[in-house]
C-alpha cells in the first residue's frame, strides 16, 4: 500500500473489504492502510492525478484491481524482480519483462539496483537470423536494505496481495467448493441407488 | 370433449376443475408419465436432458445477473466487477453463468455426436435434427452476444472481428456491418442492442425452438442405439413392448446424470472458473480499449474452429468472403445430413468399418480443432482443407455403400427373424439391454446374430 497506492489505483477494491477479509477493525485499517481517505467503504484511489501521470510518465499507471487476473502472478513476480539499470531510459531503469516500461524502480531502496548481463550479440548474423544477445543473469553491485531472499519474499507477498485483490472471494470460493462437492457426492450416490432400484423393473 | 378421455364425470377437486378447462393431465401423460422411451437407450441419451438443465441454469442465473449488470460502455465492466465483489453471491452467479456457457456447448456437442453415431437425424426424425441445428445456431448467436457484455478487451475485439465478417459480403457488406453495430465501430450502442438480443430476443427464440424440438421428438418417439422403432410393437393396451415410461425411469436416470454433471461442473465453478484462461480469457480482465488490441485475438474455445477456417482460407479476387463461406458451409452441411446419409441402417452399430473410421476422424479433428492455439497453428499448417466438413459429407455418402452388406443379410434372414420374434427367444436373455432389440424385424442381421448368441447362452 505504501509503495503502490501513490501512483496506482485499485478502483474496484474497498478498504473495508480488505479489513473484513483480514479480520481487522476500521480503526486499524485507518491507522495502517488508509492514507488518502477517511471512509472505509471507499475504493483505493491513487494519490497522483492520472492527467499529471500521463504528462510525467507518458502513460497513466494501470489500475491494479485486476492486474493479477489480466497478466498472471508469474508475470507480476518477475516484473517486480526484473528491474535493471539502463542509462538510456528516462527513469534510469529498464525491465526484462516489459522492455521500455515507464515505471520507475520504486522498490530500489529495498532491492538495490541490479545490472543485467546479456549474452554477446552475434554481429555477423544476417537479417532474420537470431542475433543472440538474450538475457542471462542479474548482478547486484549495489544491494538495498533487504537481502535478495528477503526481497523475493517481499515481492511474493505483494504479488499474492495483488492476486487477492483480483478476486477477493477466491479463498471462500474454494472453501465452499469442498462442501458443495461433498454434498453432490452424497446426492449422486443416492441418485445412483434410486436409479438402480427403479431399473430392477426394466429387463 | 376434453373430458371424454378421462371418464364421463370430471375428477373431483381442483385437479378435475383444472383439467376440465386446461389439458394439464393430458399433457403430463403425453409428455411425461406415459411417454415411452426405448429400454435400450444408453448413456449417450442423457445429454439432451442435461442440455435442458443447462438452459434453465443459464436462464435463472442470467435473470439474476441482469438485476445488477449495466449495459453501458462506461459502466458495463465496472458493473461486472461490482457483481463479483459487492453483490451477495454475485461471484457465484457470474461463474455459474460463464461456466454454463462452455458447459452448454460441451453438452450440446455430445448430444449432436450421439445423433451422428446412432443416426438420430434419419427419417422420421429429420425435423428434430433441423430444430436441433437451429438451436445450435441460436446458441452460437447467444454466446457471441453474451461475450460482448462484460466489455473486456477480448469481448470488444472478438466482437469487432466477428461483426467484420459481415463486411466481407459483396456490395452490401459494409452497410450491413454498420447496421449490425449501429455505429461505425463497436460502441455503447452495439453493447446495448447486444444486451437486448442476449437477454430477450434469442432466449425467447431458444425456448421456442427447444419446445419444437421436444414436441417433434415426442411425436415420432425417441430413437435408440439399434435404430429400431419401439412404436411398431405394442401390447394390447397400446404400450410399446420395448418402451419404458419416461417417468419415473428416464427422470431418475436424468437426476443421476445431473448429479454427475454437477460434480464436474461445480469442480470447475469453484476450483477453476477461468479454466486456465480458456473459459474466461485473461485479456478480458482489462476493460475494452478501442485503441489497443489484446496481444493475440483468440475467440473463446467454442469458436476456435470457425476462426481457424477464416484464417486458413486465403483471400481471392480481392475479397475475404471465401473463408466466411467455408465457415458457414461447415454448419449448413449439417442441416442436410438426413438426406446425405443414404445407408439402409441408422446406427453405427450396423454400419461397416468406413463410417466408423470416418466418425472417429471427425471426432478427433473436432476435438483437436477446439484445443487452445489450434486455431492459429495446427489448422493452417496441417489441415489446409477442411476435414471436418469433408468427413461429414463422406460419412453420409459412403454409408450407403458400406451398409450394403448388412442390408442384404437382413433381407435374406427376414423370414427367420419374424418367426423367432413370435417365439420371443430372447425373453430369457442374459443381456437385458440387447434384448429389447431382438424382437424387432427392422434391425439388421447383426442384431439377429446377437439374438442367436444370446439364445445359445440362455
Amino acid at each position: 500500500m505504501n509503495y503502490c497506492s501513490g501512483c496506482h489505483s485499485a478502483q474496484f477494491v474497498r478498504f473495508n473489504r480488505i479489513g473484513q477479509d483480514l479480520g481487522i477493525t476500521d480503526a486499524e485499517l485507518k491507522a495502517n492502510l488508509m492514507f488518502a481517505t477517511e471512509k472505509s467503504f471507499d475504493t483505493i484511489k491513487a494519490s497522483m492525478p492520472s492527467a499529471d501521470a500521463r504528462k510525467w510518465f507518458g502513460n497513466a499507471p494501470p489500475d491494479l484491481s485486476l492486474i493479477a487476473r489480466a497478466r498472471g502472478t508469474d508475470y507480476l513476480y518477475n516484473f517486480l524482480l526484473g528491474f535493471y539499470a539502463d542509462a538510456s531510459r528516462p527513469t534510469g531503469v529498464n525491465n526484462t519483462m516489459l522492455p521500455g516500461t515507464a515505471m520507475p524502480h520504486v522498490l530500489a531502496d529495498l532491492q538495490g539496483v541490479q545490472v543485467a548481463v546479456f549474452a554477446p550479440k552475434n554481429k555477423d548474423a544476417k537479417e532474420g537470423e537470431d542475433a543472440g544477445g538474450e538475457f542471462q543473469r542479474f548482478n547486484l553491485p549495489n544491494p538495498g536494505t533487504l537481502s535478495p531472499e528477503k526481497y523475493q519474499e517481499f515481492v511474493r507477498d505483494t504479488v499474492n496481495f495483488l492476486d487477492y485483490m483480483g478476486e477477493p472471494v477466491q479463498v471462500k470460493r474454494r472453501d465452499l467448493g469442498v462442501w458443495v462437492l461433498l454434498f453432490l457426492l452424497v446426492f449422486t450416490g443416492f441418485a445412483f441407488l434410486l436409479k438402480r432400484e427403479y431399473f430392477r423393473d426394466i429387463h | 370433449m376434453g373430458n371424454q378421455n378421462y371418464g364421463t364425470t370430471p375428477a373431483p377437486g381442483l385437479w378435475g376443475w383444472i383439467n376440465a378447462r386446461f389439458p394439464l393431465e393430458k399433457m403430463l401423460k403425453e409428455h411425461v408419465t406415459e411417454y415411452y422411451a426405448p429400454k435400450n437407450i444408453n448413456v449417450w441419451y442423457l445429454f439432451g436432458g442435461l442440455a435442458l438443465f443447462v438452459l434453465v441454469l443459464q436462464l435463472v442465473t442470467g435473470i439474476f445477473l441482469t438485476m445488477s449488470y449495466k449495459p453501458a460502455a462506461t459502466e458495463a465492466f465496472a458493473s461486472v466487477e461490482y457483481i463479483m465483489r459487492d453483490v451477495e453471491w454475485g461471484w457465484l452467479l457470474r461463474y455459474l453463468h460463464s461456466t454454463g456457457a462452455s458447459a452448454f456447448f460441451i453438452v450440446v456437442y455430445l448430444h449432436m455426436f450421439r445423433g451422428l453415431m446412432y443416426g438420430s437425424y434419419r427419417s422420421p426424425r429429420e425435423l428434430i435434427w433441423i430444430f436441433g441445428m437451429l438451436i445450435y445456431l441460436a446458441l452460437m448467436a447467444e454466446a457471441f452476444m453474451g461475450y460482448l457484455l462484460p466489455w473486456g478487451n477480448m469481448s470488444y475485439w472478438g466482437a469487432q472481428v466477428i461483426v467484420s465478417l459481415f463486411g466481407t459480403i459483396p456490395v452490401i457488406g459494409d452497410s450491413l456491418a454498420e447496421w449490425i453495430k449501429g455505429d461505425y465501430f463497436i460502441s455503447d450502442i452495439t453493447l446495448n442492442r447486444f444486451f437486448a438480443l442476449h437477454v430477450v430476443a434469442i432466449p425467447l427464440l431458444l425456448v421456442f425452438l427447444v419446445v419444437a424440438h421436444i414436441l417433434a421428438l415426442h411425436e415420432v418417439g425417441s430413437g435408440n442405439p439399434d435404430g429400431t422403432e419401439i412404436k411398431k410393437y405394442k401390447d394390447a393396451n397400446g404400450v410399446p413392448l420395448d418402451g419404458m415410461k419416461f417417468h419415473p425411469y428416464c427422470t431418475v436416470e436424468d437426476v443421476l446424470a445431473v448429479g454427475v454433471f454437477l460434480l464436474i461442473f461445480c469442480g470447475v465453478v469453484f476450483f477453476a472458473p477461468t479454466m486456465g484462461g480458456i473459459f474466461l480469457e485473461a485479456p478480458n480482465f482489462e476493460v475494452a480499449n478501442p485503441m489497443q488490441t489484446p496481444p493475440e485475438i483468440a475467440p473463446v474455445w467454442y469458436f476456435t474452429p470457425f476462426y481457424a477456417m477464416l484464417r486458413a482460407v486465403p483471400s481471392a479476387f480481392g475479397t475475404q468472403i471465401w473463408g466466411v463461406i467455408v465457415m458457414f458451409a461447415a454448419i449448413v452441411v449439417l442441416f442436410f445430413l438426413p438426406w446425405l446419409d443414404r445407408s439402409p441402417v441408422k446406427s453405427i452399430r450396423y454400419k461397416g468399418w468406413f463410417p466408423r473410421v470416418a466418425l472417429m476422424l471427425l471426432a478427433i479433428s473436432f476435438v483437436v480443432r477446439h484445443l487452445p492455439g489450434a486455431g492459429a497453428h495446427l489448422h493452417a499448417h496441417l489441415f489446409p482443407l477442411l476435414p471436418r466438413d469433408a468427413v461429414v459429407v463422406a460419412l453420409g455418402q459412403v454409408q450407403a455403400g458400406a451398409g450394403k452388406g448388412d442390408h442384404q443379410c437382413s433381407l435374406s434372414s427376414a423370414p427367420r427373424r419374424s418367426s423367432s420374434r413370435s417365439r420371443s427367444p430372447c425373453r430369457r436373455s442374459p443381456l437385458p439391454r440387447a434384448r429389447a432389440t431382438c424382437r424387432m424385424p427392422t434391425t439388421t442381421s447383426a442384431t439377429f446374430r446377437r439374438c442367436s448368441a444370446a439364445r445359445g447362452t440362455s
